[in-house]
């Protein structure tokens, strides 16, 4: 049987929304599982559900207060933002130097800070170990602060750089004649256009710094510095065999509610930002 | 190394911004902007070096040594003994250790498995979301938040998803009859391989899909509708057009993925426990360093780790030029 053109494209439209319901239920339902977990008591975090029950709030607040998760949000917040300032604040210069000026060796520094944001972290475990030492700063958020702009700098002047290719020569090019320097031509002429490429920028650096976990787990022995990673990975019951999966689950939500919204809000930012180190490549 | 490099980096250098003045001039202003750029660009690289070259060094020096990890300060040099030695006809080493080569073949399945599924997934919802449809915004939307939930969320999530009495993935398996009784998703060492994949394709996936929608959205359309006037079919216009325009930008997104699996470490350490079964090589080189205070031994890992994922990223890089010097060779 030979299908009309109509039929066709109809079973075409069936097929696109079908697939589309079924990959946004598959990549929501993990996290709503969680939400609906975090909300139940006792007994009822034993039986499946697939619908609200009961909401309970009492997960959250022993999540928040008790089990230290409320300290985690606020060192969390701290090391990411303080990572990704130092960070943006080195990358800036570094990236108009890669992406506008034409220089021996500028290929080698690119590859370099490629291979740089992609090696195995556990590679400058114990050197970075010793490092932290040294400074004094074991068990502080400065040990974190120190060892995350291993993965972080890279990542921002890479970025970077290939936002700064894509603004118009015209720009630089009028300034150079008007006799402005290199200085000049970046603070005034650069870091006033680059405002939303350092958002996204620094959004997607934030985001690794806040989920990382290796580094903030060798370096901080001490519950009240701790990061939400490691504080979640962390989170016990009374014994072994009795996790607290009730508390576990609120505690998930509330780290990871900043971030789902941060990243809906700025979807279309954060899409090119993921994307515009690849795709030119 | 040059073409290699050249080869993945992008090279649209901006020319020196062309002025008006007379050559000698303009040479001048082009040195002068070179020797600038090298002061641009050298906090970056004193801080990278600071942060990354030093600890590298410091890691490669202390794989030659005995130190423990609560007195870095004390060490003896043992050559190559953390690495492979031989006594009494037994051997030491990393390289001697079982749970070593498992690790390796851990991390090596669990790449495997996890690039090509999430290659796969990523296209097809890449191909889907290329399409134009109502609620496209929403779709878009939900593929990100696998994406922003943090991995250690992610970890307990599907933890709990699999728990082997009170999870749903067991609870919805028997519901539609694939199951006769729960599964031991996490503790059984064939099982629990698996569910590190699960959760870990889910995460990555998005990422994927939206990397290669970025190449297949830079394809011009008429170029199917050429396609579609010739009489070639969906399968001949994937396989014709789609694939070979969007190949570059798939495979860095495999390089970059690729590279990322290879160091996976805090998706085990907390889905699984680091179990025998399901521990990647990072995970063994942490383990030998802090949980069993071997400095030594676990900075030889950690060196073995480095170089392990060196070398793939360098057959990576490799193939990559060897395809593009082809792709010269056929025009």
């Amino acid at each position: 049987m030979k299908l009309t053109r109509q039929q066709r494209e109809l079973g075409k439209k069936f097929w696109i929304y079908l697939t589309a319901l079924v990959v946004s239920v598959i990549c929501v339902f993990p996290f709503y599982n969680a939400v609906l977990t975090s909300l139940r008591t006792g007994q009822e975090l034993f039986l499946t559900n697939y619908l609200p029950t009961t909401f309970h709030w009492e997960n959250y607040v022993s999540a928040l207060g008790e089990n230290g998760v409320g300290r985690s949000l606020l060192n969390s917040f701290l090391v990411a933002s303080i990572t990704v300032g130092i960070c943006l604040l080195v990358s800036i210069t570094a990236a108009f130097a890669l992406a506008r000026v034409r220089f021996r060796g500028r290929k080698y520094i690119l590859f370099t800070i490629l291979c740089v944001s992609m090696f195995p972290q556990v590679a400058v475990l114990s050197g970075m170990f010793e490092l932290v030492r040294f400074m004094g700063l074991y068990d502080s958020i400065g040990s974190l602060i120190l060892s995350y702009t291993t993965f972080s700098l890279p990542f921002t002047v890479w970025v970077l750089t290939t936002f700064m290719r894509s603004l118009p020569v015209e720009l630089e090019e009028a300034a150079i004649v008007d006799g402005a320097n290199l200085w000049v031509i970046i603070t005034k002429v650069f870091a006033p256009i680059m405002g939303p490429s350092l958002v996204t920028t620094g959004l997607l650096a934030f985001i690794g710094a806040w989920n990382e976990f290796m580094f903030a787990l060798t370096f901080i022995i001490s519950n009240e510095n701790r990061t939400v990673p490691v504080a979640i990975g962390m989170l016990q019951g009374a014994s072994q065999y009795e996790l607290p999966w009730g508390h576990i689950m609120a505690a998930s939500v509330v780290v990871t509610i900043p971030i789902i919204a941060l990243v809906l809000i700025f979807q279309k930012r954060i899409v090119s930002g993921l994307t515009a180190g690849a795709v030119k490549g | 190394m040059t073409h290699n490099s050249e080869s993945l980096l992008p090279s649209a250098a901006v020319a020196p911004p062309p002025t008006a003045s007379a050559p000698g001039r303009k040479r001048s202003l082009q040195q002068r902007r070179a020797r600038a750029a090298w002061v641009l660009v050298a906090p970056a690289l004193i801080l990278l070096f600071a942060v990354a070259g030093w600890p590298l060094l410091r890691t490669v020096f202390y794989s030659f040594t005995d130190a423990a990890m609560d007195t870095p300060e004390d060490y003896n040099f043992v050559g190559f003994a953390n690495y492979l030695d031989f006594a009494e006809g037994e051997s030491f080493g990393v390289l001697a250790d079982p749970l070593w080569w498992q690790a390796v073949g851990n991390t090596l399945w669990f790449t495997a498995c996890s690039v090509s599924l999430e290659l796969f997934f990523g296209m097809l919802l890449a191909l889907l979301m290329n399409e134009k449809f109502r609620g496209q915004g929403l779709v878009r939307a939900a593929i990100l938040v696998p994406w922003a939930i943090p991995t250690i969320v992610t970890a307990k999530m599907w933890g709990w998803m699999f728990h082997d009495q009170y999870g749903v993935i067991n609870d919805l398996l028997q519901r539609v009859g694939a199951i006769a009784a729960p599964l031991a998703w996490i503790a059984e060492p064939d099982l629990s391989m698996w569910a590190v994949v699960i959760a870990d394709v889910w995460k990555t996936v998005p990422f994927m899909a939206l990397m290669l929608l970025a190449a297949l959205q830079m394809i011009p359309s008429d170029l199917y509708e050429a396609a579609r006037v010739d009489g070639a079919t969906a399968w001949q216009r994937f396989r014709r057009i789609t694939l070979p325009l969007i190949m570059p930008a798939m495979i860095v997104a495999l390089i970059f993925r690729v590279m990322d699996a290879l160091r996976v470490f805090d998706l085990i350490y907390v889905l699984t426990s680091n179990s025998e079964a399901t521990i990647s090589i990072s995970g063994y080189a942490r383990e030998q360093m802090v949980s069993f205070q071997e400095m030594g031994v676990g900075s030889a890992a950690s060196v073995l780790v480095f170089m392990m994922v060196a070398g793939i990223a360098a057959c990576f890089l490799w193939i990559n030029r060897f395809s593009h010097e082809g792709k010269e060779a056929r025009e």
